[in-house]
Parts: C-alpha cells; structure tokens; sequence
C-alpha cells in the first residue's frame, strides 16, 4: 500500500497505517509495550498510563512521555520504549498504581498469571515509599459467576468498557472521585449478561474472578489444552486449563473469524459439571427392573446383538446435534450398515414437510465475521441472545454500523441494540413474513399465494422490506431461521416465506444451528434423506417426529436426555416406554433415561475425547481430548467402533478420530454448504390451534446435558426459570395474577407451577419455558394449552 | 469515558410523560435542545441540578433513575455523574450546604484552618449537619475561585478571602 508509513520504535523500522496507534504497531512487531487498560478491542481511554514511551517526530521530541495507546502515528516519527526517560515514567507510573495495591498475591487467584505481577516485576521498585494507610473498597455480589476483590482494583476501566462496547448492557460504572473512586453497579446487583464471564478474562489484576474456580488451583499447577465449545453453533474456541486430569476452568483463545477474544458465559462455565456428581461411570443393564453394573465387552455385546437382531424398518437412532462429527458419522454408518435409514439429529423440529425441499447442507449462509458487515437482516424466530450469544454479538456490531435488523418472534426479546420488532405470536409469525413478502409484490402466483393475498403489510412490514431490499442490492441482506421457527408447526411454510422473501430482495437465507455440530450432522448424513457428503438418500428414513410417533420398537438414543432434548417431552417419553429396547450412550445419569432405557452405555463427554465440530459458517474445527473419560467411559467414537466391529459391520478399523475424518472429509469434497432448497416448498398452513398458545422457548441454561448441570449457570438471574409467563392483560383476561399457582394442561397432561407477569409476551399466547425441570411433562413447544387456577 | 459507540443509548421502557415533574422536563428538554439528538444525554448535569433543588438538596436513587430513563441513558451513567461531582449529593442534607474549598490555593490561604474551625465550632464533620439541623458542612475540591482564596460556597454564593470570624458571621445568618 503507498499510504503506508515508517516509523522507527526502539532502532527498528516498522510499517503503520496513518492514525494507528503506537501500541497497536509495536505489539504487530512484537516490541513489548506495558500497558493495562489498553485492549485491542475496546475503545482507547489511556487512563492507566503504563504505556508511556519518549517519542519525537521529525526531529522535534515531544516535550514529555506520551502514552503509546493514544499516540497516533505520524511521518518520520522515532519512539523509544527503553529509554531512561521512559522507563523513569514507566516506573513512576508503577510506584502509584502500586499505593493502594494491597500486596495479597500469596491469596489471589490472579497471582502468577497477573499483568500487574508481571509489570511489577520488570518496572516496580523493591521497596515502597509510600507509608500512609492503604484505601479498602468493599466488594459487591456480581452473582454466581464472578467473584469481586475490588481493593486490587487499579481502575483500568476495561470491564466497564466491555459493558458499554461488546455486551452493550452498561451494568458496571466508575463511581466516586479521586480516592474514592470505585468500580461496581453502584445499586449491588447481579451482572446479568449472556458474556459477562469475559470481564474476568479482561481484568489486569486480581479484582474479577472465576467464582466456580476461586481458591482450587494456582495457574502455575495448570497444563493448557485447546478445545471447541460444545453448545452453540459459533463453535467458540476454547483453552482449557487442567490439572491431574480435571478441568479447572475454561478460557477463550482468539480466532478472528469465530469468536474474536470473547466466549458466552455457558462456553465459560459449563466445564463444572463435568466433575459433577451424576456422571455415567459404567455400563449399566437393567435386569428385573433395576440397574446392575456390568462389564463394557458385556454390555455392547448385548447391544450389537439386540440392534443386529431388531428389524430395521422400526428401529430410530436419534443423534444429539452436539455429538462429534466423528459419532455422527460412525453412528449413521452403524444404522445403514443395519439398513435402518431412520436417523435424524433435528431433535426440536416439529414440521418435517419440507423434507425433500430442505437444502441438503443448510448453514449461517455467510461467513460468522460477515454478519457484522450486513446492511439488513431478519431473523425468523431466534431468540438470539439465548440461543447464539455469539452470533448476537456480531449483529449487534452490524446493527451499531447503520445496519437495519428486524426481527419475526412469538414473542418481544430485551435486546442491546435498535431494531424493528415484529411481534405477533406463532400465528403472527407467518402473517408478518406473508406481509413483508406482499410489502415486496410478491404473491401473485405460487404455492403461497393464498396466505401472501390474505396478508396487510402495515408501514412497518413495507420498511422491513424496503430494508431488506436496498441491502439485496449490495449484497448485504441476509434472513436467518432461528430455534424457535424449527419449533414451528409449520416451519416448513416459514422456510418457503423466507425464501419468497429473499428471492424478491435479493437476500441470502441462513440458518441458525441448533447446536455445535448441527452444520456437522448434515455434512455426517445423521438425516434420514441425506448420505454424508450431502448425497440424497435411497429410501428416505423416519424423521425424528415420525420415529417418535410410530413408535418404533428399538431405539438408539446417543447424548441426549428424552425429557429435555426433544420437542415433545410427553410423547417422546411414552414413545419410548413402549419400545422394546432403548439402549442410550450418555456421560450422564439422567432420571428420564434411567426409566425407559435397557442399557446405557457411558461415553466421553465435551473434554473427554477428540473430534471434530462444524460450526455455523462451516468451518471444520476438530480438537483432542483433553481429560480422560471417567471410570469405565469412553469416547463415543471408539463406543461405536467397538459396536460397529461385533456386529461384522465393514470398515470399523479407524485407529483413531483423525482417520474417521479424512474418510468423512474425502465424501465431503464436492459438497459445498448450500442454503438453495432442493425443490419448492408446498404445503397449507397447519395453525398452531385455537386457544391460549404455549411458546416453548429453550432458555439458554437448557440448551444441553452440560450446561443443565452447571450449578453457577443454573444459579444465575438469566436462567428461564419454569413458570407460566403472561403480559398483565392476559393474565387478568384469565383471571390469574403474579404468583398464582396454576394447573397447566397440554395435550392431555397437567403440571402444576405458577403464574409470571411478562410483558415481552404478546395475548393470547403463554410462554412456559421447555428443556427446564417442570417441562418434562409437557408437549410440543408451541401448542395450544390450557391454564387453570388452583387455590 | 468515551465509549466506542457513544452515545450508548439505552431504551427505558418507561413513560416520559410520567417521569418528573412537567415544570422539570420541559427545563431539561430546553437544556437537551443545545445538543445534537443523539447527544441529549449531555443535559444530565443541569438535569441534575434542577432534581436535586426541587427534591431538597440531595437526589435520591429513584430520582435518578428517572433522569435516567429522561435521558435515555444508562442509569449507572446517571450515577458516575452524581457521584462524581461535589454538588450533588446522594443522602438528605440540611436546608443549607457550607463547602470549603480544600484545594491547593484555598488550602495555602488557610481553607484547612477555616475547616477546622467549623468542625470545633459546629461540632461537625466534613459530610455531615449539625445536631441543630442549621446547615450541612462539605469540604469540597477546587471551587474555581483561586484568585481570592480562600473560598468558601454557602448554598449558590460564593464568599471570597474568607477569615473565621467572617465565616461565622455568615453562618449566623443562615436559617
């Protein structure tokens, strides 16, 4: 580039954009700048001024130390970071942050991996002169994630930074004057954002802690080991931190194109249970009604011939999204080597009508780092903060640089950021993307027209769509269908709506995946009508609803819970209480597998073995296993070689993750993710039904075994807790107030639980949370229901 | 601070027209006008300081919330600002406010003197009223009046080259 310039740091020539800072040009070139608040994601307050370095510019020096973070490049500047100059300010600097630092290190979990320890060593002095009483400041309860120790705090401000750039809720504050200024909420509460935990990560110093990991391990004692968050589909990358075989805690590790520096609080914090107390240490049978302990060559024995033996046409294998790619491959190649094509991963969908117009390997539809940079983008269906926190983040970056987002939802999310909520219950959600598509001038022919013709696109559809359009245009829109659109009874016509919709402005669509690997499992072919590779299959097999609903007499469930994973609860249950033989691979003791299941097998969970998972934008991220699986687990992938080579079944000889993934990957090379559906959606709208409508949504401490059995998580004022939630004037429609214990009846079966005012619920509608304790009973996620009140 | 995405507005979903007084809004709307749109925001001081004199001399936290939700601001903004400055204050005071100036010239010109005779005087602490209720006693930073230091603010006056004796006397005509 010819607007590049040079300047000198320390002797050596370095190129820098104009405008760039000091610090940014020195730490490409690896010249180490001490600093604090400086971070290269958050906005410049040069406010710790541990950065000061001597520079001049054209001959002339600048008359004092100038800060490196906030110095801006110019023509024939020199910098020197060693100088006695700057070190004298170096140290200066030090000798005051360091006055009221009390000197605790020996008790701080920081100690030993703290930049203040660290910069001390190099720039503070052995002694201090400093002999007046130190300031105390009292800590605040941030909740059950973070631990505060707000005496260490030396007021770099990057936390509050964080709040007010990346998470966009300003939770923290810098409050008082002079000594009396302070760090914290001012009102003590608890943070309650999706990615608070990365403030932990932020702070310099000792102030903000891990609470899980407070006072069990020294940084020192742990061994790093990379990793791939096993929730959503961002596939955040992860380090973990081990020692004698457990993890301690959890870090992120920077990746530009998936997570940047940041990780959600689950990715963070669902490590605790895997050292829980309910994991699944060896192969139980259940003989007579009670569970007995057996040896592994046993147990899968006794599968291998059971599946051998059972008929094909009505066995399932159901397969949880977050399984290894390498599971979901072995695990469909076992079902088809037995010719059984009924395999399905979508555990949550409901509508399975669009089948065989669904694009064979559906995806985000553009790159993660792309969202950001798109002018407009609906979301069909997606309470996104819950469910991709990650993925919200980057929206929210797209919305704050002029982008427009509108949103298609059951019901009003909290967001932290503009944008255009359309919000009309599950019913509503195909009248608002029929109006948008008629605001387009679409609907005068096709399969749709009838619900296009009926719809009244009002000002705020026509912007939606005008919105959509311009950015068509330039390329830059872009529809994504979230969880709760999958959940729709009639997803298949959200998909065709959205396609119509994007068709005429000439926006991509994409969808959201359920979970880690969920992009994985197509590629794996863990769908009863796509191959791996994403070759058609020959018969098409069962579908999980039609698995479910059949019911099929041998079943395969592989990591899931039937209670919380499915989408019906209820049926799913008495589904599987029916069935002849349910064998579940599982790394936990789970009541609802204990009471249908014959065998469990235990395998590796996230950590415990190596793998591959396909994140949104379809990007292969495979890891090793960290720690060892407890007791007699193993990693699932060797489970299902073992299965694989006692029932004669070809090719079960990988040595290792690595071979079953070339093979994998080798079927995949022509296959490029692609979002085009295979033929045209058809179909008449089924309704969500009459009456009050439940909306089921997945709160974001549901969404799997792991983070379910997370005590910190589950402890958190975010967690969707169970209950019957309703805006004020439905609730008094239905004669119920706050509080009200009320009997909830769906499809036959009543729960007992309360009633909680929510506004963000439209009438006629009751959001009662799904995947969470109380739910187990309950049917689809989005049916009508029944509420009575109980005295 | 200045954040990367200032302003950093925050919706409150609360109603305006509920919030405050109608006499208050439409002085911090007129202060609001000076600024950009986005910017209005910019009145919380002057927003403030009108709370502050209808509520007594002292802002309570739900007071602030409200300027808050005014503003469209987060309320931990509206906090930074209240505690920040010394002439907001964040507990109830008497009706009237002694601030001693305790910055370098007043302090050279014997404000810490001053400030020591009010605490035998008026058996009374830097933050705290007397036990007659007469007045609230602050020590407060530069008061911007060096030239004539030192100097002391009671209420919104400004009194200059202050010596005990004059000090008493003002104090005397307090109410």
């Amino acid at each position: 580039m010819t607007d590049m310039l040079t300047i000198e740091i320390d002797g050596r020539a370095c190129e820098a954009v104009p405008g760039e800072m000091i610090i940014a040009v020195a730490d490409r070139e690896g010249i180490a700048i001490p600093r604090f608040c400086y971070h290269k994601k958050l906005s410049i307050v040069a406010n710790c001024r541990m950065c000061l370095v001597e520079a001049e510019q054209g001959g002339r020096p600048f008359p004092k130390p100038v800060p490196a973070c906030a110095t801006p490049v110019g023509p024939c500047m020199k910098v020197l970071t060693r100088s006695p100059k700057a070190i004298e300010a170096q140290q200066g600097t030090m000798e005051f942050l360091l006055i009221n630092h009390p000197l605790d290190c020996p008790i701080c979990d920081q100690g030993g991996e703290c930049e203040l320890q660290d910069l001390a060593m190099g720039y503070g002095g052995d002694h201090s002169r400093y002999a007046e009483s130190k300031r105390v400041v009292t800590d605040e309860d941030f909740g059950p994630l973070i631990d505060t120790e707000m005496t260490r705090c030396i007021h770099c401000t990057r936390c509050v930074r964080f709040g007010a750039e990346i998470a966009g809720l300003r939770e923290l504050g810098a409050t008082g004057r002079g000594e009396n200024l302070r760090i914290g909420t001012f009102v003590a509460h608890a943070l309650a954002h999706e990615l608070s935990g990365n403030i932990i990560d932020l702070c310099p110093v000792g102030a903000l802690t891990s609470k899980p990991y407070r006072f069990t391990a020294r940084a020192w004692e742990l061994t790093d080991a990379p990793a791939i968050a096993p929730h959503d589909g961002v596939g955040a990358n992860l380090m973990l931190h081990v020692r004698r075989g457990q993890v301690m805690r959890v870090h992120p590790r920077d990746n530009e194109a998936v997570n940047e520096s940041w990780i959600a609080d689950r990715d963070r914090f669902s490590y605790v249970s895997l050292n829980g107390p309910d994991r699944l240490t060896e192969p139980l049978v259940k003989r007579d009604g009670a569970w007995v302990a057996v040896e592994s060559i046993e147990a899968l024995a006794l599968v291998a011939q059971r599946l051998k033996a059972a008929d094909p046409a009505t066995t399932g294998w159901l397969i949880a999204p977050n399984a290894t790619l390498e599971e979901m491959y072995l695990a469909q190649a076992l079902a088809r080597g037995l010719n059984c094509a009924n395999i399905d991963h979508r555990l949550r969908q409901r509508d399975f009508r669009g089948d065989g117009a669904d694009p064979r390997l559906p995806w985000l539809g553009v790159p993660i780092a792309d969202l950001a940079i798109q002018r407009s983008v609906l979301l069909i269906g997606s309470d996104i903060r819950q469910e991709q926190p990650l993925l919200a983040h980057r929206l929210r970056q797209a919305a704050l640089a002029g982008g427009s987002l509108a949103l298609v939802n059951p019901y009003r999310l909290d967001l932290t950021h503009p944008a255009g909520q359309l919000v009309g219950g599950p019913a509503g959600m195909l009248d608002d993307l029929a109006a948008i598509a008629k605001a387009l001038g679409e609907g005068r022919s096709g399969a749709l027209k009838g619900i296009i013709a009926r719809a009244a696109p009002t000002a705020e559809h026509q912007a939606v769509a005008d919105s959509l359009k311009s950015a068509g245009t330039n390329g830059a829109g872009l529809l994504l269908l979230g969880a709760l659109a999958a959940a729709h009874p009639d997803y298949s016509l959200l998909k065709a709506l959205a396609y119509r919709v994007a068709a005429a402005a000439g926006c991509r669509v994409g969808y959201l995946p359920a979970a880690a690997n969920s992009v994985g499992a197509g590629l794996a072919g863990v769908l009863p009508q796509v191959l791996p590779g994403g070759r058609s299959a020959d018969p098409v097999g069962l579908s999980v609803a039609e698995i479910l609903a059949a019911p099929c007499r041998t079943l395969v469930l592989w990591g899931l819970e039937p209670a919380y994973d499915l989408g019906n609860p209820a049926q799913a249950m008495d589904a599987l209480a029916q069935a002849d033989f349910v064998v579940a691979a599982s790394a936990f003791r789970c009541p609802s597998l204990e009471s249908v299941a014959q065998v469990l097998l235990p395998i590796g969970a996230f950590a415990e073995t190596s793998g591959t998972f396909v994140n949104a934008s379809g990007t292969w991220q495979d890891f090793q296993g960290a720690v060892a699986p407890p007791g007699a687990a193993r990693p699932g992938w060797k489970v299902l070689r073992v299965l694989g080579n006692m029932m004669d079944l070809k090719g079960f000889n990988y040595l290792d993750t690595a071979a079953i993934r070339s093979e994998l990957a080798a079927l995949c090379v022509a296959a490029g993710l692609d979002n085009r559906p295979a033929a045209d959606f058809a179909g008449e709208p089924r309704g969500v039904g009459e009456g009050l409508i439940r909306i089921g949504n997945v709160p974001t401490y549901a969404l799997d075994a792991l983070v379910r059995r997370s005590p910190p998580l589950q402890r958190t004022s975010t967690t969707g807790t169970f209950g019957a939630y309703l805006n004020a004037g439905q609730a008094a429609d239905l004669g119920l107030a706050a509080d009200d214990a009320v009997a909830v009846s769906q499809q036959g079966v009543a729960v007992h639980t309360r009633v909680l005012i929510d506004e963000r619920v439209p009438a006629g509608c009751v959001r009662i949370p799904a995947g969470v304790p109380g739910s187990e009973f309950l049917g689809d996620q989005i049916a009508p229901v029944s509420i009575r009140r109980e005295e | 601070m200045s954040f990367r995405n200032t302003p950093l507005a925050v919706v409150h979903d609360r109603d305006k027209s509920t919030l405050l007084t109608p006499a208050i809004r439409a002085v911090i709307d007129a202060h609001a006008a000076k600024y950009p749109l986005e910017w209005k925001q910019s009145a919380v001081m002057p927003a403030l300081t009108l709370v502050q004199d209808s509520n007594g001399g002292w802002l309570s936290r739900e007071l602030m919330d409200e300027v808050a939700a005014y503003l469209d601001m987060p309320a931990v903004a509206v906090y930074e600002v209240a505690s920040f400055y010394g002439m907001y204050d964040l507990a109830p005071t008497a009706a009237h406010k002694v601030c001693i100036c305790n910055s370098i010239s007043c302090l050279l010109n014997g404000s810490e003197d001053l400030i020591h005779h009010v605490e035998h005087r008026y058996q009374v602490k830097p933050g705290e009223t007397t036990a007659d209720g007469r007045f609230t006693f602050k020590e407060v930073e530069c008061l911007g009046a060096c030239r004539d230091a030192p100097a002391v603010l009671i209420d919104k006056t400004y009194h200059e080259r202050l010596s005990a004796q004059d000090l008493d006397r003002l104090i005397e005509g307090l109410q």
